[in-house]
């Protein structure tokens, strides 16, 4: 049990790769124990996370059950883990939707074993991205977890799939290139990739000095803005959101659930972790632009979703509707770092990533649903579908409207809180998103009555077609999500907790 | 007096080739195991010369010294450092795994492998792997240029003769010549330093610690560092001389485009280093920036080239020259971490290129054609190819995880330390690499199976798998611990370091 105790974190992050790399030596075509097996290696992560999620003192200041060991000593880079309030969310957020992920993904039954194996390598790749505390692990862990999702979506995905995992791949590791560049300059100039020097030092540099010839002001201009285009095309933010509609429409139905539920916010979580605490002043005097785009994608994405006639890319527009609120709030916080209104909009937003987090994720798995009994995602070929899947219209609906931000779910406590703490710092792009707001409600109701509503399509009521309704493994997948969406809707208490003494000691 | 196991490793491959020979030419078998156990000694050799490296104690080690002329200060003075040691190691998996692909099958229903006079073709690939040994351990520089002689020759006859039909006497002659001129260049340099160096000091001697403390002027290595780093990077394929390398590639048979790409241009890389760089330092420091722009140019051109081809080895073979820049690049930064990250790229990228050579002369003997567009499907036929292949991918692109991430990362923290720019230029080749690898491995492996193909290829051997294994498990064991290999090639570059001038 001491192992268990000392090495928490590095078990919750490690552990999904040594499964999957046990069930490469499981017995072919045993696809109903590989399924079985998966399922219950992803859930250990899941139950170790909430150990530390209850162990862990929300009170305290700094990093809790931190590790650290030798990886790469001649350039300076140690495998240091640790987690805050914001990290933990996260990690727990990514441990509750993988077993939920690869349940949805039982009815996959294509070379499961390859699959299931990518699966828990992107858990790892994830996780790694949220425990890190040293510069290069998290750049290690964040393009690492590209290589799995390229293949499931590669190779698992639906008609389109080579250009959409291709589009994925190579404008989310072109958008890394300046990432990488402005890590190697850190590591060059301070000799060491741990965060928490970096932190210090990066900050404490003359004003006036020089660095590589050039004043710091420019360099850390220029560093600021490599960090910044990493994270915004991983968010995604406008104008580099056309990956993502692409990605998530090809992607099979799990892999959308992960990449909307977990992925994008790789990159709200960059802006958290990395950006704030290493570019306050950078961010304080680019805080307008940022807004600018989040603004954009608030209300372009809402515009876009509306459009859609394919109802899963309606939703995949949805993501960059709503990670636009994320991106608002982090552009508030660093205008007016330190006031309670940025703390109130950085509360905001982190709640929203978590909360984003399970709505899409449902979103996604419900549109899965039905593509699997109808082969279709066309909104004109559905209609009036509420009679004969009463269980899953309900349940649509309900997810709907959290996606919505009906209050007592939980997208309104969360935008509630962003448009609030934004407002007073940022008026006018708060007032302007306000208008996609509006289209949120559009275009959610747009999907419900094209799917469940109007005159049946009469196609899926006899026959061969006949719609089936959702299944006891389908409502298991769901039944995890609507719970905690309907309980941070009632009682947010329990999460803001954990997020909101973090947001008072980190900013 | 202890085992003399660096002679030992270096004659065993010459010693296993004239075995080979007296066998009678139709015992095609026999001449294979014999190749095979000398390979696999070879290997198990240099695994224990890797593993017993004292790397607290540094330096040169596991020294053997013999008079050879003693007139003329010529003696066999074998020894090896931090940075030689990988390159034994790469030098013995590559001989290894490279008789493992070209075993044959004398079903003529499969044509992999050396079906064509297998005894002639792995006694010259032996001598040809001795030269290799020899280079790497050689601590006299007469005895350096005499194996670098040796290993270039066999290719010529190996590419000439077993080579791809079309190109091969083309190839060959190019390929030699291109190195037969730099190596002449070379020497030149080579004989003047020796003739300085008896002015200054009054020894005759090629010993290259000795020749370390010749003491040459500024002026004279000014002069003399150029024609002796070029003359041996032409073998490292640096731009604008590496043309021979990718038509040398693509003609030779698989396993020699294995060694040429795995370990020669190691060689050139590894001299230039050693006689160039070592022996010449403040020249080094003078001409570092049009080495540095030679070798950035090679990287981003490299990854361009190799983008627009059409034919698979072409671009595994213009990919090999982008990522000898990388090592090039290492070279010109001459601080800690650039070295650092050339000495393991030269490893990684030895083992990657022999990779993907393999897999692409498995597809090659399988479906007899080259051309990506003609080629799809590959992944349902050849399944531990494919992984294999998209194992290499991946290190190639610089994924972190890989061997590849652990060598490029520090090569461009180097490159910081110098010249902000040429780092902010060279990394547009990582993201060009990654589109022509994901792009190929999409069409190859996960396109459509041409019609022709459908019911008419077979997987890769058994002994073609347990080669890519090997491969494959340096590239990952390497990426997730870099302390495999690392702290070794540090003591290496200490020392490389001190002849600089603590730079």
């Amino acid at each position: 049990m001491n192992f268990i105790d000392t090495h928490l974190l590095s078990l919750i992050l490690f552990l999904p790769s040594i499964a999957a790399i046990i069930i490469l030596f499981l017995p072919k075509g045993e696809d109903k124990l590989t399924r079985w097996f998966a399922f219950g290696a992803s859930l250990i992560p899941f139950l170790l996370s909430l150990v530390v999620w209850f162990r862990f003192e929300a009170g305290q200041p700094g990093f809790q059950f931190e590790e650290s060991y030798v990886w790469y000593e001649a350039i300076g880079s140690s495998l240091h883990l640790g987690v805050d309030g914001l990290s933990l969310t996260m990690v727990l957020l990514t441990t509750l939707l993988t077993p939920l992920a690869i349940l949805a993904s039982f009815s996959i039954s294509d070379r499961v074993k390859p699959y299931m194996m990518l699966f828990l390598f992107l858990e790892t790749g994830m996780l790694g991205v949220f425990l890190a505390l040293d510069l290069l692990i998290f750049f290690v862990f964040w393009e690492v977890g590209l290589v799995p999702m390229y293949f499931l979506i590669n190779q698992w995905g639906s008609a389109n799939r080579n250009y959409a995992s291709l589009k994925f791949l190579i404008y989310t590791m072109g958008g890394s290139l300046g990432l990488l560049l402005a890590v190697q300059m850190l590591g060059v100039l301070f000799g060491t990739y741990d965060l928490l020097t970096l932190y210090q030092r990066w900050n404490s540099l003359e004003p006036g000095s020089l660095l590589l010839g050039m004043p710091v002001q420019t360099v850390k201009t220029i560093a600021f803005w490599a960090f910044a285009i990493a994270f915004a095309i991983k968010v995604p933010v406008w104008p580099f959101h056309t990956w993502l509609p692409d990605a998530h429409t090809e992607a099979p139905t799990a892999g959308s659930m992960i990449l909307a539920g977990v992925l994008l916010k790789l990159g709200a979580y960059g802006f958290l972790r990395l950006i704030l605490p290493l570019y306050p002043f950078e961010a304080k005097i680019f805080a307008g632009a940022l807004a600018l785009l989040a603004t954009a994608a608030i209300v372009f994405g809402a515009f876009g979703s509306y459009g859609q006639t394919d109802f899963k890319r309606l939703v995949a527009y949805s993501s960059v509707n709503h990670m636009g609120f994320v991106v608002l709030g982090i552009a508030a916080a660093g205008l007016a770092s330190g006031t309670i209104d940025a703390n109130i909009a950085l509360n905001g937003a982190i709640l929203q990533m978590f909360n984003h987090g399970l709505s899409a994720a449902g979103m996604f798995f419900l549109v899965g649903v039905i593509y699997e009994r109808t082969h279709t995602r066309n909104l004109e070929e559905f209609g009036g579908l509420f009679p004969l899947v009463p269980v899953y219209g309900g349940i649509l609906i309900f997810t709907s409207m959290a996606s919505l931000g009906l209050p007592g779910l939980n997208g309104f406590i969360s935008e509630f809180l962003v448009v609030r703490g934004s407002w007073p710092i940022l008026t006018a792009y708060t007032a302007i998103s306000m208008l996609g707001l509006l289209f949120t409600g559009a275009y959610i109701l747009k999907g419900i009555k094209k799917v469940l509503h109007g005159p049946l399509n009469e196609h899926w009521a006899h026959g061969e077609h006949k719609l089936t309704e959702i299944n006891t493994r389908e409502v298991l997948v769901m039944a995890p999500l609507m719970v905690l969406i309907l309980w941070i809707g009632l009682w947010p208490g329990w999460i803001l907790n954990v997020i909101n003494k973090a947001v008072g000691m980190l900013f | 007096m202890d085992f003399p196991v660096l002679s030992v490793i270096t004659f065993t491959p010459i010693a296993a080739a004239l075995l080979i020979l007296l066998l009678p030419a139709q015992r095609k078998n026999e001449a294979r195991a014999v190749a095979l156990a000398a390979a696999s000694f070879a290997l198990i050799l240099s695994f224990g010369v890797y593993f017993n490296y004292d790397q607290a104690a540094a330096g040169y080690q596991f020294i053997e010294k013999y008079n050879w002329l003693p007139a003329l200060g010529i003696s066999l003075h074998f020894g090896v450092d931090g940075m030689s040691t990988p390159l034994v190691l790469l030098t013995g998996v590559v001989m290894f795994t490279g008789v493992l692909i070209s075993w044959g099958d004398d079903d003529k229903h499969v044509m992999a492998g050396i079906q064509d006079r297998p005894r002639e073709f792995f006694a010259f690939l032996f001598i040809l792997a001795s030269g290799v040994f020899g280079v790497f351990v050689s601590l006299d520089l007469f005895m350096l240029f005499f194996f670098y002689e040796i290993a270039v020759f066999p290719m010529y006859l190996l590419i000439a003769i077993w080579g791809w039909i079309v190109t091969r006497e083309y190839a060959a002659m190019k390929l030699t010549l291109y190195l037969f001129l730099g190596s002449v260049v070379s020497l030149v340099g080579v004989l003047v330093m020796y003739w300085v160096q008896y002015q200054n000091t009054g020894v005759l001697t090629f010993d290259m610690l000795e020749m370390e403390k010749a003491g040459f002027s500024q002026i004279f290595q000014n002069i003399w560092f150029l024609p002796v780093f070029l003359g041996f990077a032409v073998l490292g394929g640096i731009w604008p001389f590496h043309n021979w390398s990718p038509d040398g590639h693509v003609a030779a048979p698989t396993a020699v485009s294995m060694f040429h790409a795995g370990v020669l241009m190691k060689l050139g890389a590894f001299a230039a280093l050693r006689v160039g760089i070592m022996l010449l330092p403040q020249g080094a420091q003078s001409w570092s920036w049009l080495i540095m722009t030679f070798a950035a140019i090679a990287v981003v051109y490299g990854a361009y080239i190799a983008f627009v081809q059409t034919d698979f080895k072409y671009m595994v073979g213009f990919s090999s020259v982008s990522h000898m820049g990388l090592v090039m690049l290492g070279f010109s930064t001459l601080n800690r971490q650039g070295l650092l990250g050339a000495g393991v790229q030269m490893f990684s990228h030895g083992v990657m290129t022999a990779l993907f050579f393999a897999v692409v002369g498995m597809i090659y003997d399988r479906a007899h054609t080259r051309e990506i567009p003609e080629l799809g499907g590959m992944n349902k036929v050849m399944p531990f190819a494919a992984i294999g292949f998209i194992i290499g991918g991946l290190v190639s692109m610089g994924m972190p995880g890989f061997s590849g991430f652990i060598a490029e990362f520090p090569i461009f923290m180097g490159v910081w330390g110098r010249q902000w720019l040429v780092a902010v230029i060279a990394i547009i080749s990582i993201i060009i690499t990654a589109g022509y690898i994901m792009r190929n491995i999409g069409q190859v492996f996960f396109g459509n199976m041409p019609e022709k193909f459908e019911g008419h290829l077979t997987d890769v051997t058994v002994l073609d798998k347990i080669a890519i294994t090997t491969l494959c498990l340096f590239m990952i064991l390497i990426g997730l611990f870099p302390g495999f290999m690392v702290p070794l090639v540090q003591t290496g570059v200490e020392n490389i370091l001190r002849l600089l001038g603590g730079a």
